[in-house]
């Protein structure tokens, strides 16, 4: 699966498998890893758990459905400051959207990085974006 | 007018290009047409029955000459000759290929425009008062405001990609010539006790399927917390508005779902969150750059105009046309000594808001010449001269006249807002225009109209209601009923600061049924009205829907007049109404051109 | 005019024009209703449908539409919507297909 960052792809050969919400809940794990979350979690529950978590990966189901955004957001305002991983179905052109929001890294299959190479993601990293932003 | 500095200019050609890039990986297989049809919508790009559509942003309904120019340009070198102003006082063009939009695209750049937001599941183009900076009513401008929102939305990262499209309306007035009831957000320009500027924030209003009026959600907003606010209304809709079903996905459905009360909770404290936060870019703006965009709405250098002069009593003395026009179409202003000009684009027997390209020049021409080079187009689908000095109105009028835009006739019945309906859009289910040019060519008597005075009649092709039908004084709503045409009136509906969504009235017409409906309505508000100066909606407020929907359906076996007209449930009168559908069948067969090849 | 029912079409609008198409003998997308390929059953249409949604990379929307054929084998669609998306707005008989004599045979696309 590769991983895009603002460099470019890295197909990552960990497979250590991420935990999930409910095993961390559940105090039945290790975070230090990495912890897979859906786009629907409080991240008010993780608050007590951020210092031990070494990756938060959120799931993107489609990538119409924006809440990953709002709450990558969250998950920063709340203070934390480690990992933070878009993860599923997310298009090149949403990259700068994603790392405005918080995230350091995309996470996508091989048949959308077929579909959408490396060069398409690198074309978008330098986007300004936001008019409001830039202007500071 | 805000003029685009320099990275308004980079984020609008970035935008270009990456939507060039984006059509090229569309056409390459890049992109799926599933992941494409998003990012051309937020570009403004739809594809309608017959084409692709593209919806050019006019911000908050303001622009000037040579923007107007362009557009007319835009329309003869890549579109029919044409365009078409919309509700959301935006352009559409119906006929661009998809090749040629990123070159449309970029000769909008040139003159400090663009498509972005105008479509989508995203914060769409912010709307306000098309009488702002005119209006003598005005308390404050909500143009820099608006501007600000626009800068704020356009490519906000975090809310591209919300459950459903998000529109915010802004007012400066206490008459709302906004609309911001029918607004996912509504903001209304006031001050407090002490004398501070700030918003009334409504949340929550909306027509479409299940029309309804906005709530009031928080009743002071300090102005300088705007964006703040507005991100975390927006946060919370993002992260909890419905996702299983677009009809059930706008706010205004979260709001009624979990209750004003807990979704005002929810905003608060992600509010406290945000204003805690050490204040970010995206939330707070520098009083420099605040100071910035409201000294582009700066008045214009108002001169000192008399407000009557002797050419002008005498051209209103001698000239009935020019007098009548003055009485519909012309405002006052803040301004002693200057007017505000609406010119209608309700010429009688065309579509409403439509406007040739040679239209469009005159128009700016006038403009350059009387109203301080600025237009606007009004969600009544007008244009709006902001600034014209009164004794130039003869002048104005005449040049009107010479480009066929002197229609005298701004809040008359043949004033109509129509949406394009099934004659372009690929959502509608029966046609609007055709239903609003025979309205108009039958009530085209401008002493009929005058008669009748103030009415508000508005058409929706389809349930998402463009059209603003829910509320029209008179509204129709166009839909399909056993493979034809039916339209569905509803009566006493209100887009002002007494906002009110029209009741429905009983069973559809067909098509040819609909203008014989609204005359025997007109017979009755002229026969029930208690002086002509008693207009539609008052009459309709005074004795309720049962006298109209009588009118409306004098052939039932009499129980229709009793008054009991409060559930509107009524089952239609088979016999009658299955003559008129199956003859209005007929006539709709009849016009469409027969099949030669 | 003698009415067959339930007589189909694939039509979709041409991703580059947005014109309205429609799928012809041999996978061809035609801007003429009448070189449309005429399926009467269901597994034809969706045999068709299937066919038309191999099609991404020409057209936008496929879908079924109904039409009727009279004595002289001319289709005609049975819905008003697809006779406007086939004409042209109602109210500018100087816009689109109407306007056109149509004799011409153009490929779309394919
Ligand atoms: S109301 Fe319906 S028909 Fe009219 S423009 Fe909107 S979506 Fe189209």
């Amino acid at each position: 699966m590769p991983i895009v960052t603002d460099s470019g792809f890295d197909f990552e050969t960990q497979a250590d498998a991420m935990l999930s919400l409910e095993a961390l809940l559940s105090g039945g794990g290790d975070p230090a890893s990495g912890l897979e979350v859906a786009n629907d979690t409080d991240p008010r529950d993780l608050v007590p758990h951020f210092d031990g978590i070494g990756l938060i990966a959120v799931t993107f189901p489609n990538f119409a459905d924006g809440r990953g955004f709002s709450l990558a957001r969250r998950l920063r305002a709340l203070g934390y400051e480690g990992r933070l991983r878009a993860k599923g179905h997310v298009i090149s052109d949403q990259y700068p959207m994603a790392r405005a929001c918080g995230f350091d890294e995309v996470e996508i299959d091989e048949a959308l990085a077929t579909r959408q190479p490396e060069e398409h993601w690198l074309a978008v990293t330098s986007l300004s974006g936001h008019a409001l932003r830039a202007r500071g | 007018m805000y003029r685009y500095d320099e990275f308004d200019d980079r984020f609008v050609r970035e935008r270009v290009a990456s939507f060039r890039s984006q059509v090229e990986r569309r056409l390459s297989g890049a992109l799926t047409e599933d992941e494409f049809k998003p990012l051309r919508l937020q570009n403004g790009l739809y594809l309608q029955l017959h084409a692709y559509m593209l919806r050019v942003a006019i911000p908050y309904g303001t622009l000037d000459a040579p923007q107007m120019r362009q557009l007319a340009m835009i329309a003869e070198r890549w579109d029919k000759g044409y365009g078409h102003f919309t509700t959301r006082q935006n352009i559409q063009f119906n006929w661009p290929t998809l090749q040629d939009v990123p070159a449309i695209l970029d000769a909008l750049a040139d003159v400090g425009m663009h498509a972005i937001q105008t479509s989508g599941n995203c914060i769409r183009n912010v709307t306000a008062d098309h009488f702002a900076g005119a209006a003598a009513d005005e308390i404050e401008d909500p143009r820099p405001t608006a501007e600000i929102l626009r800068q704020w939305s356009g490519g906000h990262p975090e809310f591209a990609f919300l459950p459903r499209k998000f529109k915010i309306a802004v007012t400066g007035s206490p008459n709302d010539r906004a609309v911001t009831k029918a607004h996912d957000i509504g903001l209304r320009m006031l001050r407090n006790a002490a004398g501070e500027p700030g918003y009334e924030v409504i949340v929550g209003g909306g027509l479409g399927r299940t029309p309804m009026i906005g709530k009031v959600i928080r009743e002071f907003l300090p102005k300088n917390d705007l964006l703040a606010y507005l991100e975390s209304v927006l946060r919370v809709y993002n992260l909890h508005g419905r996702r299983d079903n677009k009809y059930k996905a706008r706010i205004k459905i979260l709001v009624h779902e979990s209750k004003l009360e807990n979704i005002r909770a929810e905003v608060e404290a992600e509010f406290e969150r945000l204003m805690a936060e050490e204040a970010g870019p995206t939330h707070a703006l520098s009083a420099k750059e605040v100071a910035r965009i409201e000294a582009c709405f700066a008045p214009p250098a108002f001169d000192d105009a008399p407000d009557r002069a002797l050419d002008l009593d005498a051209a209103l003395a001698a000239d009935t046309d020019f007098r009548a026009w003055v009485k519909t179409n012309v405002t006052g202003h803040r301004q002693s000594g200057y007017r505000i000009v609406t010119v209608s684009l309700k010429l009688i027997g065309e579509a409403p808001g439509d406007a040739s390209a040679d239209q469009m020049r005159a128009l700016a021409d006038i403009a350059e010449r009387y109203s301080v080079n600025e237009l606007r187009v009004s969600h009544e689908q007008n244009i709006v001269l902001p600034h014209v000095r009164a004794v130039d109105l003869p002048e104005v009028f005449a040049c009107l006249q010479q480009a066929g835009l002197a229609t005298a006739n701004i809040g008359q019945i043949t004033d109509i807002i129509a949406c394009p309906g099934m004659d372009y859009c690929a959502l509608a289910t029966a046609r609007s225009i055709p239903v609003a040019q025979d309205i108009a060519n039958h009530f085209s008597s401008p002493a009929q109209a005058a008669e009748i005075g103030k009415l508000q009649i508005k058409i929706s092709g389809c349930i998402n209601a463009c059209g603003h039908h829910h509320v029209g004084h008179i509204g129709i709503l166009g839909l399909e009923k056993a493979g034809i045409e039916s339209y569905q009136i509803t009566l006493g509906g209100d887009a002002t600061e007494t906002t009110a969504i029209g009741e429905y009235a009983g069973p559809g017409f067909a098509y040819d049924d609909v203008v014989p409906a609204i005359q025997r309505l007109m017979d009755a508000y002229l026969a029930l009205r208690a002086n002509p100066d008693e207009i539609f909606l008052q009459v309709y407020r005074r004795l309720g829907a049962a006298p109209f929907k009588a009118a409306l359906y004098p052939a039932s076996n009499g129980s229709t007049g009793s008054g009991s007209g409060g559930s509107g449930k009524r089952p239609p009168e088979p016999k009658p109404h299955l003559i008129a559908s199956a003859q209005a069948h007929q006539a709709t067969q009849a016009q469409f051109v027969f099949y030669h090849f | 005019m003698s009415k067959t029912p339930a007589l189909q079409v694939v039509t979709a609008n041409d991703l580059l024009s947005g014109d309205v198409v429609f799928l012809s003998s041999g996978g061809c997308w035609r801007r003429e209703l009448q070189h449309a390929t005429l399926v009467r059953t269901a597994g034809d249409a969706a045999f068709l449908m299937a066919q038309a949604e191999q099609h991404e990379a020409y057209v936008v929307g496929p879908y079924l539409a109904e039409v009727m054929q009279d004595d002289a084998g001319r289709l005609e669609p049975v819905h008003y919507r697809e006779r406007i998306r086939t004409l042209g707005p109602s109210n500018r008989p100087d816009l689109g297909r109407q306007a056109e004599g149509l004799a011409e045979v153009t490929h779309v696309s394919v």
